[in-house]
């Protein structure tokens, strides 16, 4: 066997990223388990993981950690490509997007439930943007936007509070 | 929470509010349409008060319109079927005037039911 000529070696950062991207699939996959009265509706609480490694690490990392969680879980629970993943990784970039600007808000007034619930409003937003434009071209998708509002408030919170509580009792906290 | 996570949940919990309506504007007609012999006589907006008379084989039929909401006022038919149905208010509803050949629906998208008739 040839010794690969490309020696790649990962750094403190990666391995801290697969280490969270690993608990966030986790989460991911089950979830997906819970029964949810309307489809397409979900707790998000592999959210949770990219909430902590924002507060913690920055939004860089974020980034990849929820990026990683979609493009992975969707592989694992075969959605990979299929309306759902694209469902998943719009509402992913948008939070991402959102974060990236909250992240820059006063820390001593704006915690991880701030960050949770602009993060879950701006995901139901890209989700809804690109089911209208591409998926269902009609305007009765925006006839669920209530209820999907709903549950970004209510699971926002949760998962925000959720952080909080990590965050604040260093739970976890090995590199 | 922090005084801004509060901030956050007030305006997040707003915009909540602010959508119910929507949750709820299913089934609100939009247009009323008028038919004798099956033909169009009168596509009429719900949004202004008027009354439509329409000529059949046995008398006119009056319609009247208001906001929202639509009936049949009067008909020469002996059963009265379409006058005793009263106001239509889901889009979908129709009222059927047989013996004067003269029908009242109501159209509207996002329509809970398929057809609403007395």
């Amino acid at each position: 066997m040839t010794r690969s000529t490309i020696e790649l070696v990962p750094d403190a950062a990666d391995r801290r990223i697969a280490r969270y991207a690993a608990a966030a699939i986790a989460l991911t996959v089950a979830e997906a388990a819970i029964p949810m009265p309307l489809p397409g509706v979900k707790p998000g609480l592999a959210n949770i993981v990219t909430l902590v490694v924002l507060a913690r690490y920055g939004w860089g990392e974020a980034c990849w950690v929820s990026l990683l969680r979609v493009l992975a879980g969707s592989l694992l629970l075969g959605q990979f490509l299929a309306p759902g993943f694209f469902l998943s990784l719009s509402g992913a970039v948008a939070s991402l997007a959102v974060l990236g600007l909250a992240a820059r808000l006063p820390s001593a007034w704006f915690g991880p439930v701030s960050m949770s619930l602009l993060a879950s409003f701006a995901h139901i937003a890209g989700q809804i943007l690109v089911a209208r434009l591409w998926l269902v071209p009609h305007d009765g998708v925006f006839y669920l936007v209530p209820f999907f509002a709903l549950a970004a408030l209510v699971f926002g919170l949760g998962n925000g509070l959720l952080a909080a509580h990590i965050l604040e009792n260093g739970a976890n906290n090995e590199n | 929470m922090r005084p801004g996570d509060w901030l956050v949940l007030a305006a997040a919990a707003a915009v909540c509010v602010v959508l119910v309506p929507f949750a709820l504007s299913g089934g609100a007609p939009e247009k009323a349409v008028v038919k004798r012999d099956g033909a169009v006589v009168a596509e009429l907006p719900l949004s202004a008060r008027r009354t439509l008379d329409v000529p059949g084989p046995i008398g006119v039929t009056r319609i009247e319109i208001q906001p929202g909401r639509a009936r049949v006022a009067s008909d020469p038919g002996a059963h009265q079927y379409c006058v005793r149905q009263g106001w239509l208010t889901q889009a979908n509803a129709i009222a059927i005037c047989a013996p004067n050949h003269v029908s009242l629906a109501l159209t509207g998208k996002n329509a809970a039911y398929d057809t609403l008739n007395y």
